[in-house]
């Protein structure tokens, strides 16, 4: 019991020095280059202990929940040796989890509304909530097609930066196609798919089938699955601004 | 009483994103793979927490951080705080801006450090290296790579060049690395530029954006503001690339030294 307690504590102080650089550029800015005192301490000191205590039960919840959650999930899926459910689960773990991210509705939105201003559809308040749903199951898909391929390579050991670089390739090619307002809601689309709960899941699932898989090296094989996450969106994203 | 309604709030909100995940696993588990879960136990525990954390993290950030921080970036880019004594009719030049990119980088650096989703994805990264690669370390790198973009987008914004030239530069420069890097590190470093962005960078970095985007003549926010996240995505990759070469670097340099 002692020890358990000794180690909280120990993380607690983790995390308090992780949040200290975000106190020290807040403060530095608010007092000596924009000259104004601090408003609610109060509040600030209570919301600082949440933000801590939140960090440390993250990280103590990671090691018991999702680590072995995604690890166990990859050797069991190994050892049924079905690719097909293997696929299938890669593609549902994406697409699940993106459908429904925060970040993803509020950018959908966002871009709905930068298409209606640019006279891309129509300036109803319907348009838009098609558009703006359609944009996020374009999101959600491009995402699970991610997680499958990516674990699609990690099974047959291809080299990462064979797909990440002509899809880079891609992005590239189809910014001087697509329409000018969706480039930077798909550059951005690419960053906010990937929430604090999949990012750890992820690369859970990712090292564990690397490791499970004889002749796989968990540190090359193993990572890139947030790679691909982070890319197909933004070429789905540009695929769809060129279609409707 | 504000406290615990958000806390509630916060929390139902946590719960609806994490239903999703947990119904494709309990499907796939029960269903698929047909065998209960072992540990069930710790399972429900570490998940609590898991919840717990996340929901204590963003009323925490929500109460203290953020409040302060958009107003601060909304303050940085405010025209009068830009160019207080001249006549708002001058164009204002890109060297005015310097506290906004010194801020953008700062506030960059700061918030990725306490990125959760980074600090799991550098546990991972050590535990399987046994130790080679060190946490901290990584997260510096990364740190400083998502500092380094966050500042160049600003400028970005402030002079009005195209997103896109930025972007396929800076794709280029990883493709260039990707040749000479050390082939472990490629797939960690991959991945390093998709974790950066999550709860604590977008919030304030979006801000910045918008802010800043409607504080200068000329630049539209709902077109100019988008961006900055891309920058976020980008650097990190070229940062931990570099590291790693770096240290190979060094490594190759001392075994060499040693042979003499």
């Amino acid at each position: 019991m002692f020890n358990i307690k000794n180690k909280f504590v120990r993380q607690l102080f983790g995390s308090l020095t992780d949040l200290l650089p975000i106190f020290v550029v807040i403060f530095v800015f608010q007092i000596f280059v924009l000259r104004q005192p601090v408003p609610n301490l109060a509040d600030i000191a209570i919301g600082t202990a949440f933000v801590v205590l939140g960090l440390t039960l993250f990280i103590q919840g990671l090691e018991k929940s999702l680590f072995p959650i995604g690890e166990h999930m990859a050797y069991a899926f190994a050892k049924k040796g079905s690719l097909f459910w293997l696929l299938a689960f890669g593609f549902a773990l994406g697409f699940g989890t993106t459908a429904a991210e925060p970040a993803l509705i509020a950018v959908a939105d966002e871009a709905a509304r930068i298409a209606a201003g640019g006279g891309m559809i129509e300036a109803t308040e319907e348009a838009k909530l098609s558009y703006a749903l359609g944009l996020r199951f374009t999101v959600a898909t491009s995402v699970g097609f991610a997680i499958l391929l990516g674990v699609l390579r990690i099974l047959r050991g291809w080299p990462l930066h064979y797909l990440i670089i002509p899809g880079y390739m891609g992005v590239v090619i189809m910014t001087f196609f697509a329409p000018s307002e969706i480039i930077g809601i798909a550059y951005d689309s690419g960053g906010v798919t990937t929430s604090t709960i999949t990012v750890p899941l992820v690369t859970a699932l990712g090292v564990g089938l690397a490791s499970a898989i004889r002749g796989r090296n968990p540190m090359t094989d193993g990572f890139g699955l947030i790679a691909f996450a982070s890319l197909t969106p933004m070429i789905f994203v540009m695929a769809y601004g060129m279609i409707i | 009483m504000t406290w615990i309604h958000e806390i509630l709030s916060v929390f139902l909100a946590t719960l609806r994103d994490v239903a999703p995940i947990v119904a494709v696993i309990v499907f796939f588990q029960l269903v698929i793979i047909r065998r209960p879960f072992s540990h069930l136990k710790d399972l429900i525990i570490g998940m609590s927490y898991v919840i717990l954390g996340i929901t204590f993290f963003l009323v925490g950030l929500d109460k203290a951080l953020f409040p302060l921080g958009t107003v601060m970036a909304e303050q940085l880019t405010s025209a009068e705080f830009i160019n207080p004594t001249t006549d708002q009719s001058i164009s204002i030049a890109w060297q005015d801006y310097m506290w906004v990119y010194i801020f953008a980088a700062c506030i960059g650096f700061a918030t990725t450090l306490a990125e959760p989703s980074l600090i799991a994805v550098a546990i991972k990264a050590s535990q399987i290296s046994a130790g080679a690669i060190n946490a901290w370390y990584l997260r510096l790198a990364v740190s400083v790579g998502v500092a380094f973009g966050i500042a160049l987008g600003t400028y970005r914004i402030v002079s009005g060049t195209e997103l896109y030239l930025y972007i396929i530069a800076g794709y280029i420069v990883v493709i260039i690395q990707t040749m000479f890097a050390p082939k472990l590190i490629i797939g960690l470093a991959y991945d390093s530029g998709g974790v950066t962005t999550s709860t604590v960078t977008v919030p304030l970095v979006t801000a910045l954006g918008i802010g800043l985007a409607s504080s200068i003549p000329g630049r539209n926010p709902l077109l100019d503001g988008f961006g900055l996240i891309a920058f976020a995505s980008l650097f990190p990759i070229i940062a931990v690339l570099a590291y790693a070469q770096l240290t190979d670097w060094l490594a190759q340099r001392a075994a060499n030294k040693s042979s003499e």
